[in-house]
């Protein structure tokens, strides 16, 4: 096996990164991968709670790079899914505590276990991203509608350019469709204008998404909801799959009945 | 649309606010040129172009333009047309 590295970044926080790393990571172990998810985020960690697995962590991350276990032994295997893991962050330490070489070493010993290495990044652009990065095959930058998440997403696309990592893919998430329709939120086109980056996947805002990490049961797990569709997708598109982007269109909407009508209903 | 909604008194939509926005700002980010730059370059600019050819100050424009993520600087400096001078 020789796994491919994707960090999730964003430079804002609270765009969703932990909650795509989660779903993504779910998606491709459904399809029967094996995959890692690290915590990026030493001293912030969440991606335990995000995935459910809070109570069953015995070592993380700066114990495998201080030499306190062994990496298998801080790979926390998720129940639902046996080819499933995490390697969560340190909470008491800070993000000093990493160096972007430990890494990159680690990484390296993980991509003989598995296929997928995904790392959720901290927000901002400092020593928790830079040990991120180091790492990453691909970067998949997690983006807003909004202006703030849209600049944010801008400076850290031109700071993986400035470091070589030209591997990158954009994901929309929580586009909120009547917002669009309505001229009150930038479009899907308009965020691709700005940024022009490939996109991976859009992901519509959707209640279910704080449900289920309510519950520790990421919304992949669930299946049905939109966003759940959503980040299927994205996982299927990462393996290399061509699957066209979700239908924004509300094609039983009075608007859209209206439309069709005065077009002479095609 | 853009011109019924003008006629009509509407405000413009707060995406396309948005997206104006944030073209600008994207600009300066990436580049680091804010407006400030800019004007000290188009004075600099005019004072050594002038020295040599005849141009018009308040006609020089000077913008950073973008391509995908690629930026350019783009200088539009019209000439004065210089009467001709009659041979002999």
């Amino acid at each position: 096996m020789t796994a491919k590295v994707v960090t999730i970044a964003s430079g804002k926080g609270g765009v969703g990164k932990t909650t795509a790393v989660a779903n993504i990571a779910v998606g491709l172990a459904q399809d029967g991968r094996k995959v890692v998810c690290i915590d990026g985020d030493i001293g912030l960690r969440n991606l335990d709670v995000i995935m459910g697995l809070e109570n069953r962590i015995v070592y993380d991350i700066v114990d495998v790079v201080e030499g306190r276990c062994r990496l298998r032994q801080a790979m926390i295997r998720d129940k639902r899914l046996p080819e499933l893991f995490l390697i969560p962050a340190a909470q008491t330490r800070d993000k000093n505590a990493v160096s972007p070489s430990d890494m990159v070493r680690l990484c390296d010993e993980l991509r003989q276990e598995c296929e997928w290495v995904l790392i959720d990044s901290p927000a901002g652009i400092e020593r928790g991203f830079r040990n991120s990065i180091a790492p990453a095959d691909k970067v998949l930058i997690v983006t807003n509608p909004e202006v703030s998440a849209v600049r944010d997403a801008d400076r850290v696309i031109g700071l993986l350019e400035a470091e070589g990592k030209t591997d990158q893919g954009l994901i929309i998430n929580r586009l909120n469709l009547s917002m669009v329709k309505r001229g009150d939120m930038l479009s899907v086109d308009d965020v691709l204008d700005l940024l022009a980056i490939e996109l991976v996947g859009i992901v519509p805002e959707d209640e279910n998404v704080i449900v289920s990490s309510n519950r520790g049961t990421p919304i992949v797990l669930d299946g049905k909801s939109k966003a759940s569709q959503a980040f299927i997708n994205i996982s299927q598109r990462l393996q290399g799959q061509h699957v066209p982007f979700i239908d924004l269109e509300d094609h039983d909407g009075l608007w859209s009945r209206l439309t069709k009508f005065a077009k002479g209903g095609e | 649309m853009d011109f019924l909604n003008r006629v009509l008194g509407h405000k413009p939509k707060s995406a396309q606010n948005a997206k104006e926005r944030l073209q600008l700002v994207l600009i300066h980010d990436r580049t680091d040129i804010t407006p400030a730059v800019l004007e000290i370059l188009q004075a600099e600019l005019i004072e050594v172009i002038s020295r040599h050819v005849d141009i018009d100050p308040s006609t020089v424009r000077i913008n950073v333009e973008h391509e995908g993520r690629s930026q350019r600087l783009v200088a539009d400096i019209p000439l004065r047309s210089v009467p001709r001078r009659r041979a002999g």
